[in-house]
C-alpha cells in the first residue's frame, strides 16, 4: 500500500490528467467489449461466454487488412464489420439454437467455441504472438496537458468509444429499430405476432454485439500483443462490467467500465500490489448493496 | 535308428517359453534397454501468449536430434522424441511430464517450461527418479537451492543470477556515468521476475551504491494492458527502468511505453529484449534499449554460431530464440554423455552429464560445462548491448566476465544460506 503516492497523485495536475486520461482508456475499451455483452443479454438472455474471441477476431481481421493495404482506417473497418458478420453466422448456426435453454447449455455452447475460435485463429494466424504496430499517423509525440501525458492514439480511442457509446443509446432510445428491438427484450412473442422477424432482431442484435468487441479488438490491435486465446482476460473483465454495471444496461456498462478503468489507473498508485484485487472488491461492494448492479433493474 | 518327436509341447520348447515368459514379465527395463529407439519426452508451452518460444524450442531439439541420429543415435539408439503442450500451466506440465515416462516409455525428460512449469516436472523428476534437464526455467533457485537438487535433475538453462551480475555491472556503469540515481522496476509478479528483479537490483547497488529504487511494478504474467504500470512509472520519474518482461509481454509493454514516449524520458535495462522473438516482433523498436544477450546470432562473434544461427533460420524460416540454444545445447550435453557413459542407462548418464565440458557454439570460449556441484550451466556466452532497429539489432554486446560471475555467484549462495 503506498497512500502517500496516491495523495500526492490526487493534489497534482500533472499526475491527475495522466491517470484520469489512462483510466478512460482502460475503462473506454472495456466498455466496448462490455456492452455488446449486455446488450446481448438484455435482448437475447443469453450470456455470451464466447463474446471475448470476438474481441480476439476483431485485432486479428485489424491486423491483416493492416498488412495487406497499410490503412488504419479500413483495418478498423475491417475489425469491425468481419466481427458481425462472424457474429451473425455463429447466431444463425449456433446460438439460436440453445435460447430459451438452460443456462448450462448456453455457457458450456459459448465455452466449446471459445476453444473453437482460439483453434481457429492458432491454424490461421500461428500461435506466436504477433504485433500489429502503430500506424505512422500516431507515431508522434504524447501531448502534454496540464504537465500529464496524453498519447493522441488514446485520445482517438476514447473519441470512438465515446461515439459508439451515444450512438448506441440514441439509436435504442429513438430509432424505429431501436424500439423494435426494446419491445422484443420486452416480449417477443407479442413483437412476433405483430409480423416482424424475431430471428433477424436477435441475429443483428449478435452481430451489432459481435462488431463492438470487434471494434475494441481492432482499436487495442496496434497497442497489444496478439495472440490465441488473448479475449479471456477481456472477457473476464467485461463480465465484471456487466454485473457492476446492471446485466441489459448500456449506461450501466458506461458508468462500471470507467470505474474500473479508474480504479485501476489511480488503485496502481496507492495498492500496487492490490489494483487486481480492488477491481473484484468493488464488484463485491457493489452487488451486496445493489444485487441487480448500479443500473440493473430486478427481473420479474 | 530314427528319433521320432513325440506329439504335444516337449520339455525343452516349454522351458524356452517359460522362460521367455518370464523375461517379458519381470524385465519392462530389459525389454526398454534393448529397445532400438529411445524415447525422450519434453514437455512445453506450444500454445498461448509464449507459445513461440515453445515452438523454438522443439524446432532446436529437432534440428539437433536429427544430427545425432544421423550420426547413428544416442548408443546406437535412434532418439524419438515426444512432445507436448502444457500450455504454460504448472499442473498440466507435471501431469504431462508424468505421463510421458509412465505411460509412453519415455526414459529421459527434456523440461522445455518456464519456471512457473519447471518446479512441477522437478518434483515429478524427484518422484520418478528418471533423467530430467531443465532447458527454459532461469529461476536461480531450481538448482541454487540444495532442496532442489536431486542426483537425476541438471539445468541447461542461462541463470536469473549470472544475468544479473553481469546486467547490473554493466548497469552500474552506465549509471555512473549518466548520473542514473533514481531507477523503477517493472517485472512479471512471479518467481522468475521477482527474483531476477531482485538480484539485479542487490548487484546494482553493489556496484553503484548511490542507487535507489523509487517505483516497483508488478504486472502479472501474460497482462494484456500495461497503461496503469506505464503511468505509475511516468509519474514517479525515474531516470532508469529495468524490466524482465519477456516475449509478448515485453512487446505489448514497448508497444504500449512507446506512444507515451517512455523511451525518451529514461534509459531503459530490459533484460529479454535481445532476443529475436521481441526484437523481430516489435514494429517500432526503439533505439538505445538496454539489453542482455539472449539469442543473437553475433554474440558469441564466432563462426560457430553465426553457422547455428543460419541453420536454424534455413530449416525453420524464423530466426531462433533464447529457448533455442539452451534446447540445442541440452541435446549436444546428452549426445557426449552417451557417448562418455557408452551406454544410455539414465543414472548413469546422470553421472557422466555431472561437471561434463563440451563444445558449444554458444560457449564463451567455445565451450559449456554442466557445473558438478549444482548441476547447473556455466560458460555460456552473457553480454548486454544497447538495441538499434535493424540486424545486427545489438551490434555492440560487451561480454560478462566468468570470473566475476562465480566469485560474486557464490557470495550470493553462502548469503541465501545454500552454502
Amino acid at each position: 500500500m503506498d497512500l502517500d503516492a496516491l495523495a500526492s497523485c490526487l493534489t497534482s495536475p500533472a499526475c491527475l490528467v495522466t491517470q484520469t486520461t489512462s483510466g478512460l482508456i482502460i475503462g473506454m475499451l472495456l466498455f466496448l467489449v462490455a456492452v455488446g455483452l449486455t446488450l446481448i443479454f438484455g435482448v437475447l438472455k443469453v450470456v455470451n461466454f464466447s463474446h471475448g474471441a470476438f474481441y480476439m477476431f476483431g485485432a486479428y481481421f485489424a491486423m491483416t487488412a493492416y498488412q495487406l493495404t497499410g490503412s488504419f482506417a479500413l483495418a478498423i473497418l475491417s475489425g469491425a464489420v468481419g466481427t458481425a458478420l462472424l457474429g451473425l453466422i455463429f447466431e444463425r448456426a449456433f446460438m439460436s439454437r440453445v435460447y430459451g435453454r438452460d443456462v448450462l447449455m448456453q455457457l458450456l455452447v459459448c465455452y466449446a467455441f471459445v476453444l473453437i475460435f482460439d483453434d481457429v485463429v492458432r491454424m490461421i494466424w500461428g500461435p506466436e504472438f504477433r504485433s500489429m504496430g502503430m500506424p505512422a499517423a500516431f507515431q508522434v509525440p504524447p501531448l502534454f496537458i496540464a504537465g500529464g501525458v496524453v498519447p493522441p492514439y488514446y485520445l482517438l480511442l476514447i473519441g470512438v468509444a465515446l461515439v459508439a457509446a451515444v450512438v448506441l443509446g440514441l439509436g435504442l432510445a429513438r430509432s424505429r429499430i431501436g424500439k423494435v428491438i426494446r419491445a422484443a427484450a420486452h416480449n417477443p412473442g407479442m413483437v412476433s405476432a405483430l409480423g416482424i422477424n424475431t430471428g433477424l432482431i436477435y441475429g443483428g442484435v449478435f452481430a451489432l454485439g459481435g462488431m463492438l468487441a470487434g471494434l475494441a479488438g481492432a482499436l487495442a490491435a496496434p497497442v497489444r500483443s496478439l495472440t490465441p486465446g488473448m479475449g479471456f482476460s477481456v472477457l473476464i473483465e467485461s463480465f465484471i462490467v456487466t454485473v457492476i454495471g446492471g446485466m441489459g444496461s448500456i449506461l450501466g456498462a458506461l458508468i462500471g467500465a470507467l470505474l474500473i478503468g479508474l480504479i485501476r489507473s489511480f488503485g496502481s498508485l496507492g495498492f500496487p500490489l492490490f489494483t487486481e484485487g480492488l477491481m473484484y472488491l468493488f464488484m463485491v461492494i457493489v452487488l451486496v448493496s445493489r444485487p441487480t448492479g448500479l443500473f440493473g433493474k430486478e427481473v420479474a | 535308428m530314427t528319433r521320432t518327436r513325440k506329439p504335444g509341447i516337449s520339455r525343452r520348447s516349454t522351458l524356452a517359453l517359460m522362460g521367455a515368459g518370464a523375461v517379458s514379465f519381470a524385465a519392462p527395463w530389459a525389454a526398454r534397454a534393448q529397445a532400438k529407439t529411445i524415447k525422450i519426452g519434453m514437455p512445453t508451452i506450444l500454445s498461448g501468449r509464449v507459445a513461440q518460444l515453445g515452438t523454438s524450442s522443439r524446432n532446436a531439439v529437432m534440428l539437433e536430434v536429427e544430427k545425432v541420429n544421423a550420426a547413428g543415435g544416442l548408443a546406437g539408439r535412434q532418439i524419438e522424441m515426444v512432445i507436448r503442450d502444457s500450455k504454460g500451466q504448472p499442473q498440466e506440465a507435471a501431469r504431462i511430464a508424468r505421463e510421458l515416462v509412465n505411460t509412453d516409455g519415455c526414459e529421459m525428460l527434456l523440461d522445455g517450461e518456464a519456471s512457473s512449469g519447471s518446479f512441477a516436472v522437478h518434483e515429478v523428476a524427484r518422484d520418478l527418479g528418471v533423467l530430467c534437464i531443465h532447458t527454459c526455467s532461469e529461476a536461480s533457485s531450481l538448482t541454487a537451492d540444495p532442496k532442489q537438487h536431486i542426483p537425476n535433475a541438471f539445468r541447461c538453462v542461462r541463470q536469473g543470477i549470472h544475468d544479473s551480475i553481469v546486467g547490473a555491472g554493466y548497469a552500474a556503469g552506465i549509471a555512473k556515468a549518466k548520473g542514473l540515481k533514481k531507477w523503477a522496476t517493472c517485472s512479471p509478479d512471479y518467481a522468475y521476475g521477482r527474483d531476477t528483479t531482485g538480484e539485479f537490483v542487490l548487484y546494482l547497488k553493489k556496484f553503484a551504491p548511490d542507487v535507489e529504487i523509487i517505483s516497483e511494478s508488478w504486472p502479472k504474467l501474460f497482462q494484456p494492458d500495461y497503461t496503469e504500470v506505464v503511468t505509475k512509472i511516468l509519474q514517479a520519474k525515474p531516470q532508469a527502468l529495468y524490466s524482465c518482461l519477456w516475449g509478448g509481454d515485453l512487446t505489448s509493454y514497448i508497444d504500449q511505453a512507446n506512444i507515451y514516449a517512455m523511451f525518451t524520458q529514461m534509459e531503459v535495462f530490459a533484460v529479454n529484449m535481445a532476443d529475436y522473438t521481441a526484437l523481430t516482433v516489435v514494429k517500432n523498436l526503439p533505439k538505445g534499449i538496454h539489453s542482455g544477450d539472449r539469442y543473437i546470432k553475433t554474440f558469441p562473434p564466432t563462426p560457430e554460431n553465426a553457422a547455428w544461427g543460419d541453420a536454424y533460420r534455413a530449416k525453420y524460416n524464423e530466426y531462433p530464440t533464447n529457448w533455442s540454444w539452451q534446447n540445442a545445447t541440452a541435446v549436444m550435453f546428452l549426445n557426449e554423455a552417451v557417448k562418455k557413459a557408452n551406454s544410455t542407462d539414465g543414472k548413469k548418464v546422470a553421472e557422466a552429464l555431472t561437471g561434463l565440458t563440451i563444445k558449444c557454439p554458444f560457449g564463451a570460449d567455445g565451450t559449456v560445462t554442466m557445473r558438478a556441484d549444482d548441476h547447473t550451466l556455466v560458460g555460456y556466452a552473457i553480454g548486454w548491448g544497447t538495441t538499434i532497429p535493424q540486424e545486427p539489432y545489438v551490434p555492440d554486446v560487451k561480454a560478462g566476465d566468468w570470473k566475476t560471475i562465480f566469485e560474486l555467484e557464490a557470495e550470493w549462495k553462502k548469503s541465501k544460506g545454500y552454502t
